[in-house]
């Protein structure tokens, strides 16, 4: 037996792709092996067709990579040149004229990476793994090692290269010139500075409008939340359950609906609007396009989420804390001043930072509502996608954008702390909480009162608005009509045919989302698993990436994404897979909290004794940790799923004719006016994702508690 | 067959700034069980860790049964280890848990049952395979954690401080079945505490490690009677330590004079406490008295300081403040510095 596990052990599948390089086909569309595209005009390719020898000859003398010395430099030179040579020869030859007296023919330029090129990137990957294994990386577990380079590697090409190029276009002319001179006179324009609408007169630029609509969604959310929290957890009120149900809500809200439905209600010809008009004598105006559209639409939607900050913030509180005090004589009123509040700070600034990063990464509720209010995320749309095509306006504008985020994600980083990312909960034996003093509790039942009223009359629109009519103009009859427009279809004897203009979206959406949510899911998983398990060099730089990829605002991602993959060698825009992997690199930052959050709460050493009985980094994973942390595994699925159907900032600039989104579609239905059908489609897609989650829980929960439960049940006690 | 089980050679570990493992030379042999013994923080864990390979030697070597595997994760190294908090699977029963091991090193599950079922019978845990290590006792599961170690007949056994989530009645009788499954089964054990007494009832040899470096080596009595230096007589034991000069053969200190056939010159000598007897008068005075039960201890003021003695207690009794003179038996009395 355990000659049959050695032999494994030597065993290194990177030497099969090596072979394989040498066979596949080297570029993208229609072409031949490495070797005879070399042999024929493209003579740069002839060190990768020497190293691959090299290294088959060396893997067919002993598979084990760590058996040969002289593995490592040659793996890292042959990654160098196969990158140096893909970006400096593009599609329209090189990029430094010098090249053209190495190699004459690359002249004729050269298209992306196909199947070979990508087998060697990964065989060559998973060859430096195994030798750096070999040197005691990550105490020498061959699967971590792998994970590590594999995810690092991941990370670079699809969260950082994106950024460099965006950042990098932001300096390119518009006549393809480098140099920093376009770059300052785009930043120093005037509409994006401008601050005349503070002093009252006119409009401001861009920037200071994202600046003023995130403060004001950050406060206005946080002090909801704050309301809500505290209506929750102490007072009387018996709606906890409720509203924890009901925080979920925003997230599997597709995004336009929130923004119709305040059409619906507050624009020109909107239901409120019009009564309050005859009831005041006064004509009805356009009032919510701009500011206050947006606010209410942002509020909505950020609300739970600091309403979850502060609340996990205030059940983490010890509630001795507050007996103290009162036992020293304190006033409810001072005790709430002087205790509770100063103890709640990093987690109202918490709450206040988050809403104000999402408020400006913001996208889908901007563009329904904005009317002549231009935002950051807008205005990098339209110079992409409007009518004159500026990448390097879009460029400049997704800098200032990053900045913003990243800045505000960097002070509730480091100023905030950690304090509110790791909450005590479960506590059930120290005291009894105090409740809310009466004056605090009547102003936060004000507050909470008009924001229930309107997300109740938001989501009423919401659900009956595709079913009926016209709701816009309060015609309230019934009808299919809109839902059929959307998801027509028949059944003949040549089979089903599907008619709908919707089909081919939510066909597409589901696909996308299938396919990035257990990808999600999986790499964040294994990266909580890598930093909260593994000792490795460089280890910070990895957990910093991936933080950084959390304050990335969709939109910048878009762009950056455009910016990256339009050009050879890696070129994927109008895929699916671009698709897929924006969201997986999107997502995964939750899927690593959630994972990182679970592995705290196990004990170490259950790994180690896996180890010492034989297991390999992927058996302890699949042993040990997986089915201990199979919630949080859960939650990541979930989440993941969701997040793809529901999400528009990054894929707006994505979708093509033939691979487009359902948010996608969903826009193009709002941008006509044609309100119902994209309600209709909302409401459909919604109870896609509810059916969805509620497959996944039968398939994935039961297992897992079923198989717990039956041994529990089983047992002789 | 017959090099050691486990050898060091200049082992180092740093964890960044600290030094956790200073240059460690050890050689452990077949079927013997060592202890590694000393103070919170001396790299205890660490050198147990670096036999397990759950960490990898920053430089230096070691090896098992002759091979170097310094570089070799833990899954391809023959060990089996006990872990302080056992780290059962709480998702798997006990029989899985036992299991675990043999098949992922390629036996059947048919056979790994079967000789699951009979180690588990050998120690006593007969008929509870099925249940899951939540509905064991805490002694049930230390036996489970052991079972599952030793299962696969590894090269070392590796304990770390097994006995600490023990309560202290059952401490000893725990302690003495695994020296005697360790001694039926002929294995090697490497077993960590810094508990001095356990580690004097089960060790063949004791390891006493400070900062990162070894101090001593060798069997309990050895230490016990002959520790190498002032640490280890303060560690394994009481010890008043009393310096003072040797001059032909004399040892002095103030009024003390006790022949000590050593090299002349400033040295510090260590006495038991239990070594050192009490006549009524003289000099020195008694500070304190313990009643131990089967012993009382006296703190003495005495002109070379204060002095702990420990006398039976059938012999005569003495109060606080009483004078009395303490009397050395020369032939017990260790220099060790
Ligand atoms: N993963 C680690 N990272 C950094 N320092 C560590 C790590 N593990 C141990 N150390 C340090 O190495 C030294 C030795 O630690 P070790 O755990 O071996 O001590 P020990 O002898 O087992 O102590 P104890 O009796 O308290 O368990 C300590 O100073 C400790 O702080
Ligand atoms: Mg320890």
């Amino acid at each position: 037996m355990n000659r049959v596990s050695l032999t494994w052990a030597r065993f290194s599948w990177p030497t099969f792709l090596v072979f394989l390089t040498l066979i596949l086909p080297w570029y993208d569309s229609g072409s031949e092996s490495v070797f005879a595209e070399a042999i024929g005009d493209k003579s740069w390719l002839f060190p990768i067709v020497l190293l691959t020898g090299i290294l088959s000859i060396l893997a067919l003398i002993d598979p084990n990579w760590r058996r040969h010395a002289l593995a490592g430099p040659l793996v890292i030179t042959g990654l160098c040149w196969l990158f140096l040579q893909a970006f400096t020869i593009g599609l329209r030859g090189p990029h430094w004229l010098l090249i053209l007296d190495l190699f004459p023919s690359a002249v004729d330029g050269q298209t992306g990476f196909g199947f070979g090129a990508w087998a060697l990137v990964l065989a060559l990957v998973g060859a430096l793994s195994e030798v750096l294994a070999a040197r005691g990386f990550c105490r020498g577990d061959r699967f971590a090692s792998f994970s590590v380079i594999g995810i690092a590697s991941l990370l670079g090409l699809f969260v950082l290269f994106p950024i460099l190029k965006l950042v990098f276009a932001a300096f390119v002319s518009n006549d393809g010139v480098i140099s920093i001179y376009p770059f300052f006179s785009r930043l120093v324009a005037p509409d994006l500075w401008g601050a005349a609408c503070l002093i009252g007169a006119g409009r401001c630029g861009v920037v200071i409008n994202s600046v003023v609509l995130g403060i004001l969604a950050g406060i206005s959310a946080t002090g909801l939340g704050l309301a809500l929290a505290l209506l929750v957890s102490r007072t009387d009120f018996r709606m906890k359950r409720w509203l924890r149900a009901l925080s979920i809500l925003p997230i599997i809200t597709p995004p336009f609906v929130v923004g119709v439905a305040i059409i619906v209600l507050f624009g020109r010809t909107g239901i409120i609007t019009v009564e309050v008009a005859s009831l005041l004598e006064i004509r009805p105006s356009r009032w919510v396009y701009g500011l206050p559209g947006i606010l209410m639409a942002q509020i909505l939607a950020f609300t739970p989420v600091a309403f979850l900050v502060i609340l996990s913030a205030l059940e983490a509180i010890n509630p001795t804390l507050e007996e103290a005090s009162t036992t020293l004589g304190a006033r409810p009123l001072t005790t709430f001043r002087k205790v509770t509040l100063p103890l709640l700070r990093p987690a109202l600034a918490a709450a206040f930072l988050l809403t104000f990063i999402e408020s400006l990464a913001d996208f889908g509720n901007p563009i329904v509502l904005g009317g002549g209010y231009d935002v950051l995320s807008t205005k990098i749309f339209f110079a992409v996608v409007g009518a004159q095509y500026d990448l390097g306006r879009a460029a400049t504008l997704s800098v200032v954008l990053l900045l913003l985020t990243v800045t505000a994600f960097a002070i509730q980083q480091v100023w905030v702390g950690r304090s509110t990312y790791v909450t005590v909960s479960g506590r059930s034996d120290a005291g009894l909480v105090s409740p809310a003093p009466p004056v605090i509790k009547w102003i936060a039942v004000l507050m909470v009162a008009p924001f229930v009223f309107f997300t109740f009359g938001v989501y009423l629109i919401v659900l009956i608005g595709g079913f009926v009519h016209d709701i816009a103009r309060m015609e309230l009859a019934p009808t299919f009509t809109h839902l059929w427009t959307a998801f027509s279809f028949e059944i003949s004897d040549t089979g089903l045919q599907l008619y709908g203009s919707a089909w081919n979206s939510m066909i597409t959406t589901l696909w996308v989302s299938a396919l990035s949510a257990p990808l999600t899911m999986g790499i964040g998983i294994l990266t909580a698993w890598l930093i909260a398990r593994q000792e490795f060099a460089g280890k910070h730089i990895f957990e910093f990436i991936t933080l950084l990829s959390f304050a990335i605002p969709g939109t910048v991602v878009g762009v950056s994404y455009i910016a990256a993959f339009n050009i050879p060698p890696i070129d994927m825009t109008g895929t699916l897979w671009i698709l897929v992997i924006c969201f997986v690199f999107r997502n995964m930052p939750v899927g690593m909290r959630a994972g990182l959050a679970a592995l705290a709460q196990i004990d170490r050493s259950m790994e180690e004794a896996s180890q010492t009985m034989g297991a390999g980094g992927a058996r302890v994973l699949r042993d040990v940790v997986l089915p201990l942390i199979k919630p949080s595994v859960f939650t990541a699925l979930v989440y993941a799923f969701v997040t793809a159907m529901t999400a528009v900032s990054a894929v707006i600039f994505l979708v093509s004719a033939r691979h487009n989104m359902a948010t996608a579609y969903i826009m193009g239905r709002v941008e006509n006016g044609e309100y119902a059908l994209a309600i209709a489609y909302s409401t459909v897609l919604m109870l896609v994702m509810i059916v969805c989650v509620a497959l996944m829980n039968l398939m994935i929960g039961r297992r897992i508690l079923g198989r717990r439960l039956s041994f529990k049940e089983g047992s002789p006690s | 067959m017959d090099q050691p089980a486990i050898e060091f050679r200049r082992v180092v570990k740093r964890y960044g700034d600290t030094t956790a493992v200073a240059g460690i030379d050890l050689q452990i042999e077949q079927g013997e069980l060592v202890t590694f013994l000393g103070p919170s923080g001396c790299g205890k864990t660490t050198s147990l860790r670096l036999i397990a390979g759950l960490e990898l030697p920053s430089s230096g070597q070691v090896y098992i049964a002759g091979r170097d595997v310094s570089h070799d994760p833990a899954s391809s190294r023959n060990i089996g280890m006990v872990f302080q908090s056992y780290a059962l699977f709480p998702h798997m029963s006990v029989l899985e848990n036992v299991i675990y091991g043999p098949t992922l090193r390629g036996l059947s599950k048919r056979a790994a049952i079967d000789s699951a079922r009979e180690l588990l019978d050998l120690i006593g845990l007969q008929g509870l395979g099925d249940r899951l290590p939540s509905e064991l006792s805490g002694g049930q599961q230390q036996r489970v954690a052991v079972a599952r170690a030793i299962i696969q007949q590894p090269d070392v056994i590796l304990f770390d401080e097994p006995l600490s989530n023990v309560d202290a009645k059952l401490r000893r009788k725990v302690r003495d079945e695994i020296r005697s499954l360790q001694r039926r089964f002929g294995l090697t054990a490497v077993y960590v505490t810094h508990d001095q007494e356990e580690a004097l009832a089960v060790s063949d040899r004791i390891v006493v490690m400070n900062q990162g470096q070894i101090e001593q080596v060798g069997p309990p009595s050895m230490l016990y009677e002959r520790p190498k230096n002032a640490f280890i007589a303060n560690f394994i034991g009481d010890a008043n330590l009393i310096s003072g000069v040797i001059q032909g053969g004399i040892f002095k200190a103030t009024d003390v004079l006790i022949p000590l056939q050593d090299q002349d010159g400033p040295a510090v000598i260590s006495v038991r406490p239990e070594r050192i007897g009490l006549l009524s008068g003289g000099s020195a005075t008694i500070l304190s008295a313990s009643y131990l039960g089967s012993r009382i201890e006296y703190l003495v003021d005495a002109l070379i300081g204060e002095v702990l003695v420990s006398r039976p207690i059938f012999e005569p009794r003495f109060e606080a403040q009483d004078s009395v003179t303490l009397q050395f038996d020369p032939t017990t009395i260790i220099r060790v510095g």
